[in-house]
């Protein structure tokens, strides 16, 4: 049989406000155990939260940037239950009038663009961090005992729950990268999933395709990047399809991505149904915002990532690959932006330095591109100059790389290094004269015919003007002189 | 309305109290008296009213997103009947 998979992801994302959502603690990450922490924030009786400004700007910006409806009129419910993470045992969250609705995010997938529906995105406090100690240390559902730490407890939280309309692990890989690339963008977020500031559940379950019933659906969790996202989803749709080929039923449960094993086990649980019991939050009145208010944050928003996409193709003639790869960095397009400004005749070839050279410098250095020696006016040069064919291509490439070094313009290197591109035809002309003389053997068997030495040829000319002559140049030349 | 005594143990868990079979007996009637005088509300119109979630008429209470001092660790710790090593100790969970 053919099947469906059908997958919706929830997406925990921190805003990176300097409080928390209910009380003035810091929210820096990476600071001593439980020093991040108050009354407020650990529930001692009689303290009452105040919402954190902010934290709704953030939260609006990221429902409009994300095309959702956010709320003139809202609220924040709480949430029951038991955990040791969670200090007051309710955490406060919104229920029934989230902060955003109907939105939606499009993505490129195999079949073209592809619009994944977003069904809500609410506001919540983030729970404490625990941390599974004794027996088998790490593991929740082995260990003896739990050590908790509160300073991310009421940290501000986004969930941006998308509806099941995503059909494979890729599409779940990219819904995740553009949402990603959007949030980094709008600058609510560093996204930072090693230290927990974007974390990711999907529900995926399958069903015999064209069939209007949902499968039975799993929810798998603990993927820490989005590669095990793709890789866990892809496990589970595999899993769930065998099952069903051999006529098992597919459990409703919690899985969790097991990296070592490359594969999803059961989340072991307390045998309990969640029951919540919601109820709006006593401690919190409502949240009334102006359609003006929302209006004002909207005109606020930078440009996204998609718009930036379409105007790059439109203004600097890009392919939509190209286009892509440079607005998936907010610097690495600003700072291309920049070097188009210096040199606009030839956006595609600064495009180019900037995917290949550039793009490999990068990857080995690991850093803002802004951070470099090497400055968007020094490529725009190096672009105009090979334009110009001061120096040739192959030139080029030796001249970036010192100009990644030493942070100079390429003008001083050439000029420095006396790299100019020889141009002039007598000068070619007395270079080819003599490599003719001095391989005059060779020059015999491209004459009868062995024309793969004609490459060798153009090679030692270049080589006789210390690599310095225009190839173009070369190539006619000595092809005229051979061939006469 | 009746409460059943399997509801009254299912609340009982949700909110982790330990009840003998007495008490369960004695909340059970107790609680059906208390549902049974808010159902007098049932008999209101409320067809044209919008539900309410908060008596005051009050709305957007917020605060400037500035960092206040916290508390410090010894202080957060002292309630915790088992400490380690700065976070609080709590039995497994699972």
């Amino acid at each position: 049989m053919n099947y469906e998979p059908v997958i919706g992801l929830e997406v925990h994302v921190e805003l990176k406000t300097n409080t928390k959502l209910f009380c003035g603690c810091s929210t820096v990450f990476g600071i001593e155990a439980n020093t991040q922490v108050c009354p407020v924030c650990l529930g001692l009786p009689g303290t009452l939260p105040v919402i954190n400004a902010k934290a709704i700007e953030f939260a609006a910006k990221v429902g409009l940037a994300l095309n959702c409806t956010v709320a003139t009129h809202s609220k924040m419910d709480r949430k029951n239950y038991f955990y040791p993470d969670l200090p007051k045992a309710y955490q406060i969250s919104q229920y029934d009038q989230p902060l955003n609705m109907n939105g939606y995010l499009e993505i490129s997938s195999s079949s073209g663009t592809k619009r994944i529906k977003i069904v809500r995105i609410h506001l919540e406090e983030d729970a404490g961090k625990l941390v599974h100690a004794g027996g088998k240390a790490g593991r929740l559902d082995a260990s003896e005992y739990s050590l908790v730490d509160y300073n991310r407890g009421g940290v501000p939280l986004v969930e941006i729950v998308s509806a099941p309309d995503l059909n494979s692990g890729e599409e779940a890989y990219e819904y995740l990268t553009s949402l990603k690339n959007i949030l980094l963008y709008i600058g609510v977020s560093d996204c930072n999933m090693e230290e927990g500031s974007l974390r990711c559940d999907a529900n995926v379950s399958v069903h015999p395709k064209g069939s209007s019933v949902l499968g039975t659906k799993v929810e798998v969790k603990n993927m820490n990047s989005f590669k095990f996202c793709k890789q866990a989803i892809e496990y589970e749709i595999k899993r769930q399809i065998a099952r069903l080929e051999n006529h098992e039923a597919i459990l409703q449960e919690s899985r969790l991505w097991d990296i070592t094993e490359n594969k999803t086990r059961v989340m072991r649980s307390k045998e309990e149904a969640h029951d919540y019991r919601y109820f709006p939050e006593p401690d919190l009145v409502p949240i009334i915002l102006s359609s003006e208010w929302i209006d004002g944050i909207k005109e606020s928003l930078p440009e996204l990532p998609s718009e930036k996409q379409k105007r790059f193709i439109q203004s600097y003639q890009l392919s939509e690959y190209d286009a892509k790869v440079l607005v998936n960095d907010q610097s690495i397009a600003a700072w291309y932006e920049l070097a188009v400004q210096a040199y606009p005749t030839n956006a595609k070839g600064i495009a180019n330095w900037m995917m290949g050279d550039l793009a490999a410098q990068l990857n080995e250095n690991k850093t803002d591109i802004f951070k470099l020696k090497i400055e968007p006016q020094h490529l725009a040069e190096l672009v105009e100059l090979i334009d110009q064919n001061v120096i040739s291509s192959k030139q080029a490439k030796d001249i970036f790389l010192e100009m990644f070094q030493t942070g100079q313009f390429p003008k001083m290197i050439v000029k420095s290094k006396n790299l100019i591109q020889i141009n002039d035809p007598l000068i070619i002309e007395q270079a080819i004269s003599k490599i003719i003389n001095e391989y005059s053997q060779i020059v015999q068997q491209y004459k009868s015919g062995k024309q793969s030495v004609f490459g060798f040829l153009v090679g030692k000319t270049i080589q006789a003007t210390d690599g310095k002559a225009n190839p173009k140049m070369v190539n006619e030349m000595l092809k005229k002189n051979l061939d006469v | 309305m009746d409460l059943s005594y399997a509801e009254v143990r299912y609340i009982a868990k949700l909110a982790r109290l330990e009840l003998s079979e007495k008490e369960v007996e004695s909340y059970t009637a107790q609680l059906s008296t208390v549902l049974e005088y808010m159902q007098q509300l049932d008999e209101l119109n409320l067809k044209d009213v919008e539900p309410l979630t908060h008596v005051f008429q009050m709305q957007n209470v917020f605060r400037e997103d500035k960092v206040a001092m916290s508390l410090p660790q010894k202080q957060i710790l002292q309630n915790g009947p088992e400490v380690q090593s700065g976070h609080f100790k709590v039995p497994q969970i699972l």
